[in-house]
């Protein structure tokens, strides 16, 4: 029975990999129920736009405070996880520790460095638990956060916390079964974790190999368990901040983008030459956004790496100044609903024609309305989310298949039409204001 | 410069002319018609004529570009309107375009190339900068505004939306005035309320109108004059001046009047 727990391991690693496929699969054919998008273009550019703003965190360091704290844990999360390279070669050989005999004292320096950093993630995990809790930070509260996102935020904390003290644990009863037990290779003394050794002294061998191993499993199981946890949280960001920056938006900000079927319907009715008009009309599909199918994927890979951290939302006008719109909540709702559409269409069931839709059920006219597209939430987000875009597609479908605009905007499209300008002046007396000029001047 | 007549030259003009002009100035709906924003049209104009540039304006040729359409979500009226303006521009055969409005700025710098239209677009931002540059106009030393207080509002089309946060504020150095920026200023600068085709129609329910919070962040600075590059912002901040009494003491004025100002025009 000496390979028990190998085989348990095996079989623990392998049940984990397959939720994790399952849920990855999902997550991938929700986005892709999004709208082409044509950003492949100018490859150098996104690469250097990804390595600065998620693997670089350039944008993170707008807020200084945070941004330390952030990087603390960012940092162990990328480093303390080559540690997991060694926790499953041990897992899957029967082994323990197996780099430290090849790499002798860099071995202890290397594992030094990994406890200073799991102290670095507790003690930022501790900071951020105050600031959410006890500091009461405006921007992790709103309509949008109550019950399971300000849970999630908590419990992501805590699981990590645990994990830490895990690895701190497992190290000083190691240090203590050293020299006891032949399995327990030579590691050299760690700083960090020698401090929790006096909890543990006094404890038989068997004991301290109860909790050493304790430890380890917890570790590795906690670790494949949270991977699973993360794909259906707002912590999926770890993994979304790289293709999501890799996939932002690199065109000026006040630019929207174009409609080429608009533009081809346009031309036409200007009696100008229009690009495959002599083909037979293609089905024209919706103009504008009713529902996440009608988004492009790019927007609904946004929902997904949102960290709902409301950056955004405390820089946006309309929210702060009372109004209904929140650009969190339109990526969190953009999210929801292309999980409610997947999770129906994998069990077979209406999928999007379940009489629901993102604008309406999920997202009012009234938030969208509110938005003065002034860019403050774009610029505002860590990893180049764009709500605007998802809000401005929504307008288009209000506008254009529904004629429902807001009257006051009906109005201001009449006089375009009529007057040539968003108000009702004759466009003969467009030039009026030069002959202001020498009236004035005099 | 009073006692001498001016005129504005427009496209059509000068093509019979057998002239075309190095810059068209777009005026813009704003700066047409309202009230307020025709005087910056005038300034601009004033400064134009004092460089000796060589410009022309459309006239009653010039019609909405069509930005409050497309950001109210509605797409046909917009590429009617670029497509006409495309049409009209390139029949002048218009290269290099200055307006004072951000959101003309803004659509036809970046939104009419994927319909056709390609120019070079300034906004008068940057175009006085470069006078200021050339020598042109400004640095008179010890001007009308020497050592005064100015705070400028970033218009959220000419900075988040296209990066121009210097151009403005060099301006406003050359008039030797003491810059004062508020609370949230470039990147952060708020909104004044007006844009996204918030201008043409009431705000949503909330505790507090946009152009109310950002005319207390100016007013906090203790600026008598509240700078703006934008109709919209122009108006906006206007009215929270107005809202809060205080129009007697701030001013809100556009960079071209403020430059024109300084020069005696």
């Amino acid at each position: 029975m000496e390979f028990l727990p190998q085989i348990a391991f095996l079989i623990i690693v392998a049940t984990a990999s397959f939720f994790l496929y399952k849920r990855i699969t999902r997550i991938r054919m929700n986005i892709f129920l999004g709208k082409p998008s044509g950003r492949t273009d100018r490859t150098s550019e996104r690469w250097k736009t990804m390595l600065l703003v998620a693997f670089g965190q350039q944008k993170m360091f707008k807020r200084i405070i945070p941004a330390f704290l952030h990087f603390l844990i960012y940092a162990g999360f990328l480093v303390i996880n080559l540690e997991v390279l060694e926790f499953v070669i041990d897992g899957l050989a029967g082994t323990h520790r197996i780099f430290a005999p090849y790499l002798g004292d860099f071995y202890t320096v290397l594992i030094n460095v990994f406890e200073f950093l799991a102290v670095a993630v507790l003690f930022s995990c501790f900071a951020f638990l105050i600031r959410r809790n006890v500091m009461k930070i405006k921007r992790f509260s709103g309509e949008e956060m109550r019950k399971w996102p300000t849970l999630d935020a908590n419990l992501i904390l805590v699981i990590e916390i645990i994990l830490m003290f895990a690895i701190l644990t497992m190290n000083a009863t190691d240090m203590l079964i050293q020299g006891q037990d032949d399995h327990y290779a030579q590691t050299g003394t760690f700083f960090f974790s020698s401090f929790l050794i006096p909890l543990f002294e006094g404890m038989s061998v068997s004991t301290l190999i109860f909790v050493e191993r304790f430890a380890w499993w917890f570790h590795i199981v906690g670790i494949l368990g949270f991977a699973i946890y993360v794909t259906y949280s707002k912590h999926l960001h770890i993994a979304m901040a790289f293709p999501n920056t890799w996939y932002s938006n690199l065109e000026e900000k006040g630019k929207i983008e174009n409609m080429p079927v608009v533009t081809n319907e346009v031309k036409m009715m200007l009696g100008m030459p229009a690009e495959g008009s002599n083909e037979p009309p293609a089905e024209i599909a919706r103009f504008g956004a009713k529902d996440v199918n009608d988004l492009s994927w790019v927007n609904i890979m946004n929902a997904y790496s949102c960290t709902e951290c409301g950056r955004c939302t405390s820089q946006c006008p309309a929210n702060m100044t009372g109004k209904k719109l929140s650009p969190r909540k339109i990526m969190m709702a953009t999210r929801d609903r292309a999980e409610e559409v997947g999770a129906s269409l994998a069990k077979g069931g209406k999928g999007l024609e379940d009489g629901k839709s993102l604008l309406g059920d999920y997202i009012t006219k009234e938030e969208i309305n509110a938005c003065t597209s002034c860019n403050a939430c774009v610029e505002a987000c860590p990893i180049n989310i764009d709500p605007l875009s998802i809000i401005l597609e929504m307008r288009r479908y209000v506008s254009m298949e529904e004629s429902a605009a807001p009257a006051s905007w009906n109005g201001m499209f009449q006089n375009i039409e009529t007057s040539f300008s968003p108000w009702k002046f004759a466009p003969t007396d467009r030039f009026n204001w030069a002959e202001d000029l020498n009236k004035e001047s005099k | 410069m009073s006692d001498q007549q001016l005129s504005v030259p427009t496209m059509a003009q000068m093509t019979a002319k057998g002239e075309s002009p190095e810059v068209l100035f777009w005026v813009g709906c704003a700066g047409s018609f309202d009230d307020r924003y025709k005087k910056v049209t005038l300034a601009f104009i004033k400064i134009l004529n004092k460089v000796g540039i060589s410009y022309a304006v459309l006239g009653e040729e010039e019609t909405c570009t069509g930005d409050p359409a497309r950001r109210a979500g509605n797409e046909f009226l917009f590429q009617m309107q670029a497509i006409a303006n495309i049409q009209v521009l390139d029949g002048y055969n218009v290269k290099k375009i200055v307006t004072a409005c951000p959101h003309c700025f803004n659509t036809l710098k970046n939104e009419y190339p994927e319909l056709g239209g390609n120019y070079e677009v300034i906004h008068h931002s940057t175009f006085l900068q470069q006078l200021i540059n050339e020598g042109k106009v400004g640095l008179k030393g010890g001007g009308e505004f020497k050592g005064k207080k100015i705070t400028y509002h970033d218009s959220c089309y000419l900075g988040r939306a296209n990066n121009i946060y210097d151009a403005p504020r060099e301006v406003l150095e050359a008039l030797d005035a003491e810059l004062v920026e508020m609370k949230r200023c470039r990147t952060k600068g708020l909104c004044c309320g007006a844009g996204g085709a918030q201008m043409f129609k009431d705000a949503e329910p909330g505790d507090k109108e946009v152009n109310i919070e950002r005319t207390e962040e100016a007013l906090d600075t203790g600026a008598n004059i509240i700078a703006a590059g934008c109709p919209f912002c122009m108006t906006m901040m206007r009215d929270g001046v107005k809202s809060k009494e205080k129009e007697d003491t701030v001013a809100v004025m556009d960079l071209a009047e403020l430059i024109a100002k300084n020069e005696g025009l």
